[in-house]
């Protein structure tokens, strides 16, 4: 179609903003996940963007593994009371500490994100779920669609997608189905850089370069912590660092980096030789499938 | 680092183990679109499967399913660059469901890649793949004849698989195709120029994808605005969409659709920033003269252009969905941000649709739609039909008037 000179991120930006008018038009209780990533952070200054100046129509949710960073908490809370927004928090701390979740023997805490997730859409009646999943990221998620059925386990079905065709985005769902979905499926990590330089968003601070004590676990910088490291004979040292991204504690780690201003962010990652959760995220070195395996049960 | 360098949307399709995985891994390897865990992962895979090389197509089939049969079941994304020209690849499977996946791939595509295998030739699938990109209006098609290197690299095959490709080509309404002789397993002709094929003077495979034009609609396309939301602040309502063709400036004598009142644009907001124009793709919120009882489903149109407002609704199709269609349902049509009920009155004299046929409709719809032809338009001349039963997509129609 015709882009009449539009540069490439006011193109991303227009069809994401489409998708999210598109949502408030045909759903009725729509939440975005905000994590406080990089990623909720543009899709939450792009709802910002679609409904201004009236304020935005959904609310936020906040999975907390409870092994936060603290600077990722204080920008979460920060931008919820500058625009007035409704935070919901969905805890896994909580789930470990009824007995309903148990603690993993490797302390991540990533793959029991997906209860909390799945019982708060239900108990709240969330009928579509604003995610910040790019379909660069990972291979699995290179199949998923803008507009992403889920039952009423929350469990995606890659074999059961519907065709998505045009920009014409089938958000019908049955009671207790919700959709998920995925306003930056387009974009790629590069093009969220440029456009958080070109706007000027601010960020958590710990995406640029700074001194942390680290300590090295499966070829990762990981940060020492409450949340279980370093172990025995795992050696903590400070080393100049930033994160690519922003996740659990426990299994995102940061790459060595004296990138401290975007700039040299964005020349940083332009040059890279690693993908984004290729560097960070040890969950997705589990398996070949190990995305795909948490997309089915239900995962963001 | 430019951020004005444009994009080119495009589509893969070929038919079963015509290398299709191959080609487009060796097209993301070539353009070292590849990073090094990416190729690490796919490394370990080929040795575990007894492969001695990297399988490059293993790059591409993300899905369980997908590595454990060997084939792609799914449509996948792939984003790369090169300095010249940003690429949306939508990668579309040519085992089950082929059909269906080659028009969702299309659907968005300025180009197709249609891939034969040269020791087969054209076969069945090759022509159901040009049906599709001439359906679809998909504007450029390159016909990529992979594995020359298992027929001697010669000059006549190729030259006798692009002129049976071009009489189906002409029969099926295809405006034009580019041909280019490729290996994708050797990697002739995909980023850099064949030194197996001095008989072929063409640009290699990405080479065109770079050149190529996009952006063909027409500067002067008629303006459509489908009202998505309206925005309410105090007393002001803005009507937010994307412009989805042609232009759109403050002082615009409008007609809102299907209620046929008129208006005059006072405002037009891209985004934040006031302007006195906006064009398409903008996603824009516009203000009217008169407070007017604008809604989402909506459209707005400037210009002696205007779209055909009708009950009767004349298209082509493809049936997407394994349920067939029958003469008689009750289905939604959703069409631009309006969806209306409407029966299926006549399936160019055939009883049903199954899955993956192309063929004609005519639907009567219970409230009018405001369309364009296809040809004319494609955001306003595309619509999808919906089971009202599940909300399952069945099928893609393309109006014709």
């Amino acid at each position: 179609m015709s882009s009449f000179g539009l540069s490439h991120l006011d193109a991303l930006e227009s069809e994401a903003v489409h998708i999210f008018r598109e949502v408030a038009g045909e759903f009725e209780r729509p939440v975005i996940l905000f994590s406080g990533g990089k990623d909720s952070i543009v899709m939450l200054y792009l709802a910002l963007k679609a409904f201004a100046p009236a304020p935005v129509p959904f609310s936020l949710l906040h999975v907390d593994t409870g092994h936060n960073f603290p600077e990722v908490l204080d920008y979460r809370d920060r931008v919820v009371t500058a625009h007035g927004l409704r935070l919901h928090v969905a805890s896994v701390q909580d789930y470990i500490d009824r007995g309903v979740l148990r603690e993993r023997a490797d302390g991540t805490r990533n793959p029991l994100q997906t209860l909390p997730l799945t019982e708060k859409i239900q108990s709240e009646r969330f009928d579509a779920v604003f995610g910040g999943g790019r379909r660069d990221e990972e291979k699995a998620r290179a199949k998923e669609r803008v507009f992403s059925l889920r039952d009423e386990f929350s469990q995606w079905d890659p074999r059961r997608q519907r065709p998505e065709l045009w920009n014409l985005y089938n958000g019908r769902h049955a009671p207790g189905e919700h959709v998920r979905v995925f306003p930056l499926s387009n974009w790629t990590e590069l093009d969220v850089w440029q456009y958080i330089a070109r706007e000027g968003i601010e960020l958590p601070e710990i995406y640029y370069a700074h001194h942390r004590e680290v300590f090295a676990r499966g070829g990762m910088w990981l940060t020492a912590g409450e949340w279980g490291g370093p172990r025995a004979g795992e050696t903590v040292e400070k080393r100049q660092v930033r994160y690519r991204t922003v996740g659990d504690m426990s299994c995102t780690g940061a790459v060595d980096s004296d990138a401290d201003t975007i700039e040299k962010v964005i020349a940083e990652i332009a040059a890279s030789r690693l993908t984004e959760r290729g560097a960070t995220r040890a969950d997705d070195k589990l398996s070949e499938a190990a995305m795909e395996d948490r997309k089915r049960e239900g995962y963001f | 680092m430019s951020t004005t360098i444009d994009t080119l949307r495009f589509a893969t399709a070929g038919s079963v183990d015509d290398g299709k995985s191959t080609l487009v891994g060796r097209l993301l390897h070539d353009s070292k679109s590849v990073l090094a865990d990416q190729l690490e992962a796919v490394e370990h895979a080929s040795r575990n499967r007894g492969q001695d090389a990297p399988d490059l197509a293993l790059l591409t089939d993300g899905l369980r399913a997908e590595r454990e049969q060997g084939i792609t079941i799914d449509v996948a994304y792939r984003y790369f660059a090169t300095p010249r020209r940003r690429f949306i690849l939508a990668d579309t499977p040519g085992h089950v469901q082929y059909t269906r996946n080659m028009v969702t791939g299309a659907s968005t595509a300025e180009l197709a890649i249609i891939l034969v295998d040269a020791r087969n030739g054209v076969v069945e699938q090759t022509r159901r793949h040009a049906a599709v990109a001439g359906l679809l209006r998909v504007p450029h098609v390159v016909l990529a004849v992979n594995k020359m290197d298992l027929v001697g690299y010669e000059e006549q095959v190729f030259e006798r698989i692009v002129e049976d490709f071009a009489g189906h080509a002409a029969e099926l309404g295809l405006p034009g195709f580019t041909p280019i002789p490729v290996s994708a397993l050797v990697g002739d002709n995909v980023v850099e120029r064949s030194a197996h094929m001095d008989w072929y003077l063409g640009p290699s495979l990405l080479e065109f994808l770079e050149e190529v034009p996009v952006g063909v609609e027409a500067a002067d396309a008629p303006a459509r605005f489908p009202v998505q939301y309206v925005i309410r602040d105090g007393e002001a309502r803005y009507c937010a969409g994307q412009l989805v063709s042609g232009a759109l400036r403050v002082g615009d004598r409008v007609t809102v659709h299907p209620s046929g009142e008129t208006s005059q644009i006072t405002g037009i907001d891209v985004l934040g920033s006031a302007q006195d124009v906006a064009y398409a793709p903008q996603s824009i919120s516009v203000r009217l003269a008169d407070q007017r009882d604008v809604s989402r489903g909506d459209m707005i149109t400037a210009g002696v252009a205007v779209p055909a407002l009708t009950r009767e609704v004349r298209a082509a199709v493809c049936h997407l969905a394994d349920r067939p269609l029958r003469v008689g349902d009750r289905v939604l049509v959703r069409h631009t941000t309006r969806t209306v009920k409407a029966i299926v009155q006549d399936l160019g004299g055939a009883t049903e649709l199954t899955a993956n046929d192309l063929g004609r409709i005519v639907l009567r719809t219970a409230e009018p739609l405001a369309v364009d032809d296809y040809g004319v338009s494609r955001r306003t001349g595309a619509f999808i039909v919906i089971d009202p039963a599940d909300g399952a997509t069945l099928t893609a129609g393309m109006v014709e008037l």
